[in-house]
């Protein structure tokens, strides 16, 4: 296939899988600011929510005040926001349209219809309760769209590659908010806060849709570090970072199978997933939390730049 | 002007028997009922994004041409009169476009003014001489067509170099066959869904002799920003060959190759959707980003197809277009099937002269203009337009051409009260290839949906119809 085309279906992925993290973390953030101080301490979850979309510098470029009003304007509607969920549904729908022939038409309709359906909220939701609509509809439209790709596409290297766009960005989401919230999730001993950060526990696993999960594997009260145990080493857990790494070794190996030839990222996927692998959560709270995610952000990265010089230029 | 001629209606209030069956049709259908599948058919229209841009309209890059439900119906005696006529047309253009770039016959016999050919902006230097596969330079032609009487059928316009609407009169069909099942079995259609398959064997037919059996197709477009960038991922998609950007291409050693996820893959055939000024910014515009550098030395060495070849234009110019009588009698030594329209050549002084002194009768066109855009209709236009005309006509007499102001035929169209007669035009794709001619029977008409208009096309409010061909 075209190199542009399946460079087009890969950003096209990750630009639907990154405006359902943002609603995700619009919501969370909602029901944090909505709770009394005495449950959830005074942090600004609106500030966290700007640096979890990793946007702290170009929001403060645009805005003074980390409010309700002007972080939820700026990460869902804002046209001067290039990742706003917005902008992520505008540039979704221009990629689809210059692939439309590698799209099948569940695909489009889900796409074209989730532009359409934007263009009715006009220049955003006018109050709280149409907010969580919106917020719903977005996570609703990014689900159609996948189970679209999911349930219709050929198992081909299109869909390969927009399922590599899918993990790389879950994978980035995902440690994003462990990279803000990594202080949260010290063990209990390095801990002062205690019970105060409960609700924010658990709005990091409704951010990554995983509170259910969470009870099912651990059968636990929500405690700070199987709650990192969960995101990161868990590939039972679709968003962990281990998943995501497991399916991008699997779709590399599919187009590496298909294409006769393996290569650069083939081998990076598969040293970052054994590294995964082989890592306890103790060793990794010994060695530091924040380095861990940092360093796993920077190889994600870099990863993408070896899928974009092996295949999509 | 004389009475427009009713293509549904005789004299005497009663359809013609091809439209007998839809009259009845329509006579059975509850009110507002066509209005409803109106509604219906506009929905699945936008539903598949079947969009077209319109030049110079910033805030609307993405309309719907109006789509009108009634069909418009030819008998099959009346389609193979036309089919006939656009075959022995097309048979003509290309070998008139061989000779100009050629051995220059026409020119030596007087039969076409020398100035017309290399003054023209549309006539390729680099092209003289160049041999193409199977001296077929038109693969894909658009030829406009408009009808005065029961028989007389005008050619309006030749498109030879980059005609566009094919994917209206599929998707048209498309959507008439999902809206109105029933009044489809009451009739016999002839289809034409089997355009793509043949389109896709013409391209392959004019491969370079030295690609291999199964050579590759890619359609080259100028991008999503283009006006007909649907019909190029529509066509890309029907025939199964991918769609280009001019990035995706590039040149090494005289041989174009794509990017693709498994490293460089070589093109045979490119179907191009860009214009000649902007395939190959060595060769044409430097400036243009949408073409491919080198393409045009990979071209005269022959190593791939363009389609339609370079330089084509020669022969679709409106100047051009009033030697055609004598250009096809030159070539074929037959009588054209298809009339021209009588048409003034402001460059010749008495024409000019009859022009300016009858310009309220008379259409208005410049030579190179094209989609309706700067043209007088001096029947309904105002005196202010008129005289702006005038001074330019004087102006630049080379530049326009006249013609008079044809009464061209009505279809029943679906109006705000109920059903009314429109004018219409016609346009068939022509395809042209190494074994065969081919022409799927129909084509898109286009419809003047304002009361009284004369202008069809899309970017002046006209709207499209489907195009029956009925096989008795």
């Amino acid at each position: 296939m075209l190199s542009r085309t399946a460079d087009n279906l890969y950003w096209l992925a990750r630009y639907m899988e990154r405006a359902d993290y943002l609603a995700r973390v619009l919501q969370a953030a909602q029901r944090l600011s909505a709770m009394p101080s005495a449950y959830v301490g005074a942090s600004n979850e609106w500030e966290s929510a700007v640096a979890t979309a990793g946007c702290t510098r170009a929001f403060y470029e645009n805005y003074e005040d980390a409010n309700e009003t002007n972080v939820t304007h700026f990460l869902a509607f804002s046209a001067d926001n290039p990742s706003s969920i917005r902008n992520c549904f505008q540039v979704a729908r221009t990629n689809a349209r210059a692939v439309r022939i590698a799209l099948t038409s569940a695909m489009w309709d889900a796409i074209n219809g989730a532009w359409l359906e934007l263009q009715r909220y006009g220049n955003g939701p006018t109050s709280r309760e149409d907010n969580s609509r919106f917020l719903r509809w977005v996570q609703d439209a990014s689900s159609l769209f996948d189970g679209a790709a999911y349930r219709t596409m050929l198992r081909s290297d299109s869909y390969w590659f927009s399922r590599l766009g899918v993990h790389i960005e879950r994978a980035d989401n995902t440690a994003r908010i462990l990279d803000v919230k990594y202080h949260l999730l010290l063990p209990a001993q390095e801990r002062v806060g205690g019970a105060l950060d409960y609700f924010q526990w658990s709005a990091i696993l409704r951010s990554v849709n995983a509170q259910t999960s969470y009870h099912w594997v651990y059968r636990e009260n929500i405690k700070p570090w199987l709650v990192a145990d969960l995101l990161i080493l868990n590939e039972q857990m679709p968003r962990s970072m281990a998943a995501c790494y497991a399916n991008l070794v699997q779709n590399l190996d599919h187009i590496s199978m298909a294409y006769g030839r393996a290569g650069p990222s083939q081998r990076r996927a598969r040293a970052i997933r054994t590294r995964l692998q082989n890592s306890r959560m103790e060793e990794i709270f010994s060695s530091g939390l924040h380095e861990f995610i940092v360093d796993f952000i920077a190889d994600n990265n870099a990863l993408g730049g070896d899928i974009t010089r092996q295949y999509l230029l | 002007m004389p009475p427009a001629f009713d293509e549904m209606m005789a004299q005497d209030g009663v359809p013609r028997p091809a439209y007998a069956e839809l009259q009845n049709w329509l006579n059975e259908l509850p009110p507002n009922e066509l209005e409803r599948r109106r509604t219906e058919a506009e929905f699945l229209f936008r539903r598949s994004g079947i969009t077209f841009a319109v030049y110079g309209e910033a805030e609307s890059t993405e309309r719907l041409i109006p789509f009108d439900v009634v069909p418009r119906i030819l008998t099959r005696a009346e389609w193979d009169l036309v089919r006939r006529g656009l075959e022995q047309r097309i048979r003509a253009l290309n070998a008139y476009i061989k000779d100009i770039y050629g051995k220059r016959d026409i020119l030596r016999a007087g039969i076409v003014p020398e100035d017309l050919i290399f003054q023209n902006p549309a006539f390729r230097p680099e092209m003289s001489g160049q041999q193409v596969p199977h001296d077929i330079y038109v693969h894909i032609a658009g030829i406009d067509i408009v009808r005065v009487d029961s028989d007389t059928f005008y050619v309006l316009e030749d498109n030879t170099r980059t005609p566009s609407g094919v994917s209206y009169m599929l998707e048209n069909r498309e959507i008439m066959m999902r809206l109105f099942a029933e009044l489809f079995s009451r009739h016999r259609v002839a289809p034409v869904e089997n355009y793509p398959d043949e389109l896709l064997a013409t391209l392959k037919s004019v491969a370079p002799q030295t690609a291999n059996q199964d050579p590759t197709v890619v359609l080259l477009t100028p991008g999503i920003y283009n006006s007909a960038y649907f019909e190029h991922s529509f066509l890309a998609d029907k025939l199964g060959i991918e769609l280009v950007e001019g990035r995706d291409l590039f040149v090494r050693d005289g041989v174009v190759f794509m990017r693709t996820t498994r490293g460089p893959r070589q093109v045979d055939v490119i179907y191009r959707r860009i214009d000649d000024d902007f395939l190959d910014p060595l060769a044409f515009r430097p400036d243009s980003a949408l073409g491919v550098p080198g393409l045009m030395s990979a071209y005269q060495a022959g190593n791939v197809t363009l389609s339609n070849a370079v330089g084509t234009g020669v022969a679709d110019d409106k100047a051009v277009y009033s030697y055609m009588p004598a250009i096809l009698q030159f070539y074929l030594g037959e009588e054209p099937i298809l009339k021209n329209v009588p048409t003034w050549r402001c460059r010749e002084p008495d024409h000019l002269a009859y022009v300016l002194d009858n310009l309220e009768q008379l259409v208005v066109k410049e030579v190179h203009g094209s989609g309706g855009y700067g043209m007088l209709i001096g029947p309904t236009a105002d005196r202010a337009t008129v005289a702006a005309f005038r001074a330019k006509l004087r102006a630049q007499p080379k530049n326009f051409i006249a013609q008079p102001t044809l009464a061209l035929s009505t279809c029943p169209t679906s109006v705000a009260d109920g059903v009314a007669p429109r004018h219409v035009d016609l346009r068939p794709f022509v395809l042209t290839g190494r074994d065969a001619i081919r022409i799927v029977p129909g084509g898109l008409t286009r419809v003047a949906l304002q009361e009284g208009s004369l202008v069809v096309n899309s970017s002046q409010g006209g709207g499209t119809k489907d195009t029956w061909v009925l096989d008795s």
